[in-house]
C-alpha cells in the first residue's frame, strides 16, 4: 500500500503550483507559530507544570498565561474556564458526555441540529447506551436551524443542547443567541453547548455575550498545530471529567500538558485576532474571487449554504453537477490544487455529507461537492492558479460521466 | 466526507487519467447499466457483438470514483475480442481487481459492478435476441446480486430524503 503512494506521488512532480484549500481537514503552520513552539520543545518549561523545579514552574506559568489569552479571546470571565484538550473531538466528547453525566440527575435529554459535526452526532449516538435520548433539530436548505422545532423539543427533561456557532461544512453562522434564549426559556436548567470552531478568529464571538455554558475550539481550524483545542467551561457549570488518570493543571483532562502545542495554539489565536478585521477581509475576498469565478465560469454549479453576511468569510463549498467529488479531488491534486469532496465515494456506504444531505440536496448534488476554505496566507495568484485550474478538471470528468448517471 | 487515504496503484491512476476506450458508441448491439447515481457510481457500457457473437468492441461511461473509472475501463479492455460465452464465465470482478493491480478493500465494489454490467448486457443481448444459450445460467450470478443490492440500497436512500424533504 505504501508503495502504491509513491507512485501517486510521483505522479504529482513537476506541478506549476500547490494550492492547499482543505483548511477544512488539516492546514499548513504557519512559521511565526512553529517559531513560537520550538523553545518550548527543549529550552524552556519542558517541565511537568505540576512539580516542583524550574521547568515545572515555567510550564506552569506558560500554560496559565497562555489559558488567561485565551479566555480573553473567548470572552470567558476567568482563565479557570478553560480547559486544554487536544483537540475539537476531545473536547466535544468532554462537553457532551461530561455535562450529561455530571447533570443526568436533571434529566436524560439531548437536543442538537441535523448538521452538528460527527464528534457530537456519534457521541449522543454512544449516550443512547447510557439512557440519554437525542432529539435532532432539521435545519432549512441553507443550513439553518429551525427554532420552532427547537422550541418544541426541549422539554423539563431537556439536560443539554449542543448547536454550533458555525457549521464546518457550509459554513452557515447560526442564529446561537436566539437559539439558546429559547432553550433557557422553556428550561433554565438546561445546559448550552456550542462548538464555536469554525466560528473562532472568522466573527466576532464571546461566551459571555452569547451565555453559552460550554464552546468548544481548535487549534487547527485557525492555522494552530493539531492536536490540541480547549472547552470553555462557565464558572459553576458542573462537567464531569470522562478519561481517568493523573490529573494535572486541567482539571477535566489527565495526562502530562502538551506546553509546545498550547504555545503553539495561543500564537495561531494572536495572530487571528491582532488583525482581526484585516484577517477576515482578507480570508473573504479571496473567497469570494474563488466562487465567483467558478461561478462566472462553469454552469451546472451550486454553492451549498448561504450568501452574505450569514456566512462564515472562509468557506466555499460547491457542487458541480454531472461530476463525481473523488475523482476530482484526485485530477485537481495532480494539478496541485487540493481540496476535499462529500461524496460518498470512499465508503461502501452510499450515504454522502450528512449535512449536504440534511440541507435537501440531492444525493447526485452531494457526490460533487467541493469544501474549499481560504486563509489570510492565501493569494490572489493561488486563487487565479486554481480558476485556471478548475473548469478544465470539471470539464474532464464531466467528459468520463457522460450520459452516464444524469438524473 | 471522502477522508479514507486510498492508496490506488499506478495502473488505477493510469487508466484515470487516460481512460482506454472511453465514450458513448453509437452502433453498439447492446447498452448496459449498473449502479445508480445516488450512490455515486454508475456505469454504462456499449458493446459492438458480430454475428460469431464475439465482441468486436467495448467502451463505457462512468459516474464515479477513479476506481469506478479505471475498473469500467479495464473490463473494456479484458473483453475485446472475446466471445460471449467466454466473457462471462471469465471475467470475474477477482481478475479485474488484479489487472488494475489491487484495490482498495472499500473499492471491491467498482469492480463487482463494472462485471455485473458486462454480464447485464450479455443477458441483454440474448433476450434481444430471443433464445438464450445452455452456458446462460437463469439464476443472477454474485456480481448482478451485487449489483442489484447496490441499486436497491440507493432506492430506498433516496425514498428515505424524499420522504424526508415532505416533511
Amino acid at each position: 500500500m505504501v508503495e502504491n503512494v509513491k507512485e501517486l506521488l510521483k505522479a504529482h512532480e513537476g506541478i506549476a503550483r500547490e494550492v492547499y484549500l482543505d483548511n477544512e481537514n488539516s492546514t499548513t503552520v504557519p512559521k511565526e507559530v512553529v517559531d513560537a513552539m520550538l523553545p518550548y520543545y527543549s529550552q524552556r518549561a519542558y517541565g511537568n507544570p505540576t512539580l516542583t523545579h524550574k521547568p515545572g514552574w515555567e510550564a506552569f506559568e506558560t500554560i496559565m498565561e497562555s489559558a488567561q489569552k485565551i479566555s480573553n479571546f473567548l470572552g470567558a470571565k476567568i482563565l479557570e474556564e478553560i480547559t486544554f484538550t487536544p483537540g475539537e473531538t476531545e473536547a466535544n466528547n468532554l462537553a457532551l458526555m461530561g455535562a450529561a453525566f455530571a447533570n443526568k440527575h436533571k434529566g436524560k435529554k439531548i437536543v442538537i441540529s441535523e448538521i452538528e459535526p460527527i464528534n457530537v452526532l456519534h457521541v449522543t449516538e454512544l449516550l443512547q447506551k447510557f439512557g440519554f435520548a437525542t432529539t435532532k433539530i432539521p435545519v432549512d436548505r441553507e443550513g439553518f436551524l429551525n427554532l420552532e422545532k427547537l422550541k418544541e423539543a426541549v422539554d423539563k427533561e431537556t439536560v443539554l443542547a449542543s448547536i454550533s456557532t458555525v457549521n464546518n461544512e457550509i459554513g452557515t453562522i447560526q442564529p446561537v443567541k436566539e437559539a439558546l434564549d429559547i432553550v433557557k426559556d422553556k428550561n433554565t436548567e438546561t445546559l448550552f453547548h456550542t462548538d464555536a470552531s469554525d466560528a473562532y478568529g472568522r466573527i466576532p464571538l464571546n461566551v459571555q455575550d452569547l451565555k453559552v455554558d460550554l464552546a468548544t475550539v481548535s487549534s487547527y481550524k485557525i492555522l494552530g498545530p493539531r492536536g490540541i483545542g480547549a472547552l470553555y467551561v462557565k464558572e459553576g457549570v458542573n462537567v464531569d471529567k470522562i478519561l481517568e488518570g493523573q490529573i494535572g493543571t486541567q482539571k477535566l483532562w489527565p495526562g502530562v500538558e502538551n506546553t509546545p502545542l498550547i504555545v503553539g495554539f495561543t500564537k495561531a489565536s494572536e495572530l487571528a485576532f491582532q488583525d482581526f478585521e484585516a484577517n477576515v477581509n482578507r480570508m473573504r475576498t479571496l473567497r469570494d474571487k474563488l466562487a465567483d469565478g467558478i461561478f462566472g465560469e462553469l454552469s451546472d454549479v451550486k454553492l451549498n449554504g448561504p450568501k452574505g453576511d450569514k456566512r462564515v468569510p472562509d468557506n466555499a463549498n460547491i457542487s458541480f453537477l454531472r461530476c463525481e467529488g473523488e475523482a476530482l479531488t484526485i485530477e485537481l491534486s495532480l494539478k496541485g490544487v487540493y481540496v476535499s469532496s462529500g461524496s460518498a465515494c470512499s465508503r461502501r456506504l452510499l450515504q454522502p455529507s450528512h449535512v449536504l444531505v440534511a440541507i435537501g440536496r440531492r444525493f447526485s448534488e452531494a457526490h460533487g461537492s467541493i469544501l474549499m476554505k481560504t486563509t489570510r496566507y492565501h493569494t490572489e495568484e493561488d486563487i487565479t492558479y486554481v480558476l485556471d485550474v478548475i473548469p478544465s478538471a470539471v470539464g474532464r470528468i464531466r467528459g468520463i460521466v457522460g450520459s452516464t448517471g444524469v438524473d | 466526507m471522502s477522508r479514507v487515504p486510498l492508496p490506488y496503484t499506478q495502473k488505477v491512476l493510469d487508466l484515470f487519467r487516460n481512460p482506454k476506450n472511453l465514450g458513448k458508441m453509437e452502433d453498439a448491439t447492446v447498452v448496459a447499466i449498473s449502479g445508480n447515481p445516488a450512490c455515486g457510481d454508475m456505469i454504462t457500457f456499449y458493446l459492438k457483438i458480430n454475428d460469431q457473437e464475439i465482441i468486436e468492441k467495448a467502451s463505457f461511461e462512468s459516474y464515479g470514483c477513479a476506481a469506478n473509472i479505471a475498473t469500467a475501463s479495464i473490463v473494456t479492455e479484458m473483453i475485446k475480442g472475446l466471445s460471449l460465452e467466454s466473457a462471462w464465465k471469465d471475467i470475474t470482478w477477482k481478475k479485474v481487481t488484479e489487472e488494475v493491480g489491487g484495490l482498495p478493500s472499500v473499492k471491491f465494489h467498482c469492480g463487482i459492478l463494472a462485471v455485473g454490467a458486462v454480464k447485464r448486457a450479455i443477458r441483454k443481448y440474448y433476450e434481444q435476441k430471443g433464445s438464450a444459450p445452455n452456458w446462460l445460467p437463469q439464476e443472477l450470478t454474485f456480481e448482478e446480486k451485487q449489483a442489484l443490492e447496490e441499486e436497491e440500497l440507493a432506492e430506498k436512500l433516496s425514498k428515505r430524503l424524499k420522504v424526508a424533504e415532505e416533511k
